[in-house]
């Protein structure tokens, strides 16, 4: 599971898809996976990374985690799983 | 000369094929020897092309529409005077401008000045009041009808004969030369712009209009006279020229001095083959062809901020006649990263 | 370290249309939750479609109201109006703020005593008010407004029947500017009826006209009106004590304050063109204050404002049985809300929220209710994000009308839930059964066996 390669993602949260010429924005928290995305963390350093830093429970988080990466599928921000 | 630092706040940067005046009015003031101009341009979308022009604007801010409400309104607007120190904010459009008139209160306790119509001569000359208007201030109007829903349409077949005009409460115009053809507008134009629609006779003719500004006790300080002489499809001119009638002066000043009408105004008028004139249209704001006017030497924005401000403004006397404009539209190139900002953090 | 707070990933992809001259964007953001309860979960507990009420939007909304007329004027009073919301709980948080009722039937009537609002602080509105209501009536001292003479002649029988002097108020209607003017309730003021019927009141000495009251109309979308009112009724109060020494206790000035929802066929929101509470109490007071009517005598004032009062409060809550295409190649989506329960769709242009997060994209969309039946219609035409079968809708500003006008037609009507001010919910009213209908109906025994 996997970033596109050729997505740019700025600190304020917008992301360019060069390949669509769609154009995304994100909040805080979304930036900050799709970066950990990025540097090709997997799934469980990413709930480590998340959980630690932020007061969630990881059932949740793994329940909007799981959401969010569908919405990044549906956007084709994701390389096609294996 | 020492010049008048200003801050003015702009809307309608929409310079589009169906332009908004917001781009020309600031061009006016741009070239105003009395200023010394900071502009702030308030956008509603993204890729408004006025954003984007940085000769024209100093800042951009997204502000929420107007069917989201003056409270949203308020709070961005607040928002942005704590940086910026607004004087004077000349809205664009017509379809904010009952938002802007019911907040002026607000803005002017945060110290930004506005030169609006009142309610009641915004409320007065809409479209749908358009007889009512004609009948009170004797002056030629056609024959229309508000229509609120489609089994009114067939009513109308005694009083009209087709063409005629199916035109939105704020904008949209069509012809229709049939029945059938009415109600197909008055579902397209009802979705956008509410009810009512309102069903117009066709008056034959040329369109002319004016461009004038009304100080709000009766004088006219500017007005010029022009004849669309290309019109899109969209009914917006494309090339225009400053006109010597007379008979257009005459109705402009009975109009403004009749109402006490107190800003900008576009007046449309159809002239028939009779030579009477009649008033389609009296939109409540500055038309987007107004730059026609300050070369023709009438700067009809800088006189409205100077009104704003409380300044004593002499009426223009004169104006180049024959004066001549034609329309062009340019790829303006953007840089990806100023689309971001503004997307991101609604500013640029 | 301490963690931070937590915020759902988010994501969405930037809409940059060509710039029109505003199209009726909608609000786009979804509604999750009511007063911090889930709207998921409230459907999950209760079922779809189901009533919330917001009790503390209640309580905050009577407050303002009454905050704009006791800053403006010395004695105010809000009286409930039943029939704009008559559950037993949602009357008892009026009441409990100090609210007297105002009813227009001996069914109202009665809730109100059941609820154990003294009868003198129920005020009886309405042109059916049966004898046996209007004896019960005045034996509890409540407060009678005569409709018509036909209604005046009986409570002079009854007054000397019962050896008691009603406590009455004549309605009187009136011209104020607006239209329509409605004239049916009540005693005309300009042709001089409502005087009329005040001389054989005072003259007749059978019952004691205590107050004035007029109800000028509905959904009133500018104030003045209730200026001109309040003082054609102030006119007469001066008018009685020049010519009997009486003052009248009160001048109740009805109800018809707009809420902030949006009616068919405007383009800006009722949220920017209703007057708010301070406007309409402007209105009023400035009526009142600036009259013939000495300092010393100013009536008590009543409001009978309903509507403006629990529209905010309320939401229903739905969701999406399927999406169709129609013929015309318009999207529609079909929710399990439909007229039956949102009566009030036939006027507003009712805001539709998604209850989860959605796409940008949007289509025009009709939007449907489940009743076979053609004018089952929520909203004609609206730009609308694309739900999913089984996606749940929230629709806000439902409060008034809707749990009293609804229809049991087609199908059965649903569970209506409180939120109290503890964010806590609580069931104020089960959902129908077969049962309850079955309960009522009786079938003659020969109606019993068919063969098919």
């Amino acid at each position: 599971m996997k970033l596109k390669k050729n997505i740019a993602v700025s600190d304020s949260g917008f992301i360019f898809d060069p390949n669509s010429g769609d154009s995304f924005s994100m909040n805080p928290v979304g930036t900050e996976i799709v970066n950990l995305l990025k540097q090709e963390k997997d799934s469980d350093k990413i709930h480590d990374a998340m959980t630690k830093k932020y007061d969630v429970p990881p059932d949740e988080f793994n329940k909007y985690y799981l959401d969010f990466i569908q919405t990044l599928k549906q956007f084709n921000l994701m390389e096609n799983d294996d | 000369m020492n010049k008048l630092k200003v801050t003015i706040a702009v809307t309608g940067l929409n310079n589009t094929d169906n332009p908004g005046p917001g781009v020309p009015v600031i061009r006016s003031l741009r070239e105003s020897e009395a200023f010394d101009l900071r502009i702030i341009g308030l956008a509603y979308e993204t890729l408004e092309p006025g954003i984007y022009m940085h000769n024209i604007v100093d800042k951009v801010y997204q502000v929420p529409y107007p069917s989201e409400g003056s409270g949203d309104l308020i709070k961005r607007l607040k928002y942005i005077q704590e940086r910026e120190k607004i004087d004077v904010l000349i809205p664009n459009f017509d379809a904010e401008l009952y938002t802007f008139m019911k907040s002026s209160a607000r803005l002017h306790e945060m110290g930004i000045k506005t030169f609006l119509p009142t309610i009641t001569q915004l409320e007065e000359r809409h479209k749908s009041e358009l007889p009512a208007f004609g009948k009170k201030y004797g002056v030629n109007v056609p024959k229309s009808k508000p229509v609120l829903k489609h089994s009114d349409i067939g009513k109308i077949r005694d009083d009209f004969e087709f063409p005629v005009m199916v035109k939105g409460k704020f904008y949209d115009a069509y012809y229709a030369f049939n029945e059938e053809q009415i109600h197909m507008h008055f579902n397209k134009i009802s979705a956008k712009w509410g009810l009512p629609v309102i069903i117009q006779e066709f008056i034959k003719g040329t369109e002319v209009n004016v461009v004038a500004l009304g100080d709000g006790k009766g004088n006219t300080i500017g007005a010029v006279p022009m004849r669309k002489q290309y019109i899109t499809d969209k009914g917006k001119a494309w090339g225009g020229i400053t006109l010597d009638n007379k008979e257009m002066l005459d109705l402009t000043h009975k109009i403004i001095g009749s109402t006490n009408w107190r800003g900008g105004m576009e007046l449309e008028l159809i002239k028939t083959s009779k030579n009477e004139l009649y008033v389609i249209e009296i939109n409540p704001r500055i038309p987007a062809w107004v730059y026609l006017a300050v070369s023709a030497g009438q700067n009809i924005p800088e006189a409205l901020v100077k009104l704003a401000l409380g300044e004593e403004v002499k009426p223009f006397d004169k104006y180049q006649i024959g004066r001549m404009f034609v329309r062009y539209s340019y790829d303006l190139m953007v840089d990806l990263k100023d689309f971001e900002k503004l997307s991101t953090t609604g500013e640029l | 370290m301490e963690k931070q707070p937590f915020e759902r990933p988010f994501i969405k992809k930037l809409h940059s249309g060509m710039p029109g001259k505003f199209g009726m964007k909608m609000d786009f953001d979804p509604i999750t939750e009511i007063d911090g309860i889930n709207v998921k979960d409230l459907i999950g507990e209760y079922g779809s479609p189901v009533f919330i009420l917001s009790e503390k939007t209640i309580r905050k909304t009577l407050n303002t109201a009454k905050r704009a007329f006791t800053t403006r004027y010395p004695k105010v009073r809000f009286s409930w109006s039943y029939k704009t919301n008559y559950l037993d709980a949602v009357c008892n948080i009026y009441h409990q703020e100090g609210s007297w009722a105002e009813v227009v039937s001996g069914f109202e009537y009665d809730k109100a005593l059941s609820n154990g609002v003294d009868g003198k602080y129920i005020i009886f509105n309405g042109p059916d008010k049966s004898a046996e209501y209007l004896e019960k009536a005045i034996q509890k001292n409540s407060l009678i407004h005569i409709d018509h003479f036909d209604e005046m002649y009986m409570l002079n029988e009854l007054s000397d029947k019962l050896n008691k002097k009603p406590k009455v108020a004549i309605r009187v209607n009136m011209d104020t500017g607006i239209y329509p003017k409605w004239d049916r309730f009540g005693f005309n003021y300009e042709n001089g009826e409502a005087w009329d019927a005040i001389n054989r009141i005072m003259i007749g000495k059978k019952l004691d006209l205590v107050g004035l009251h007029t109800h000028i109309g509905t959904f009133l979308l500018a104030a003045n009106p209730y200026k001109i009112a309040a003082g054609k009724l102030a006119d007469l109060a001066v008018n009685i004590e020049n010519k009997y020494n009486h003052n009248i206790k009160y001048i109740d000035m009805g109800g018809g304050f707009a809420s902030r929802n949006t009616l068919k066929g405007a383009f800006l929101p009722g949220t920017d063109t209703v007057p708010d509470f301070d406007d309409y109490a402007e209105a009023i007071t400035s009526g009142l204050i600036n009259s013939q009517i000495k300092p010393d005598n100013l009536p008590l004032l009543i409001l009978e404002t309903g509507r403006a009062l629990i529209d905010d409060a309320g939401y229903l809550l739905g969701t999406v049985l399927a999406n169709k295409r129609l013929a015309d190649g318009r999207r529609s989506t079909i929710l399990d809300i439909g007229i039956n329960l949102l009566f009030t769709s036939f006027w507003y242009e009712h805001i539709i929220t998604p209850a989860q997060p959605f796409s940008h994209h949007t289509e025009e969309t009709a939007i449907y209710g489940p009743l076979c039946m053609n004018i089952d219609v929520l909203r004609e035409n609206v730009d609308f994000p694309l739900l999913k079968k089984n996606d749940h809708v929230v629709i806000k500003r439902i409060g008034a009308y809707n749990m009293t006008q609804w229809l049991q037609f087609i199908t059965l009507r649903p569970r209506i839930v409180l939120i109290d001010e503890k964010g806590k919910s609580h069931l104020i009213r089960k959902n129908e059964t077969l049962e309850v209908f079955k309960s009522l109906e009786k079938t003659p025994e020969y109606l019993n066996n068919f063969k098919l």
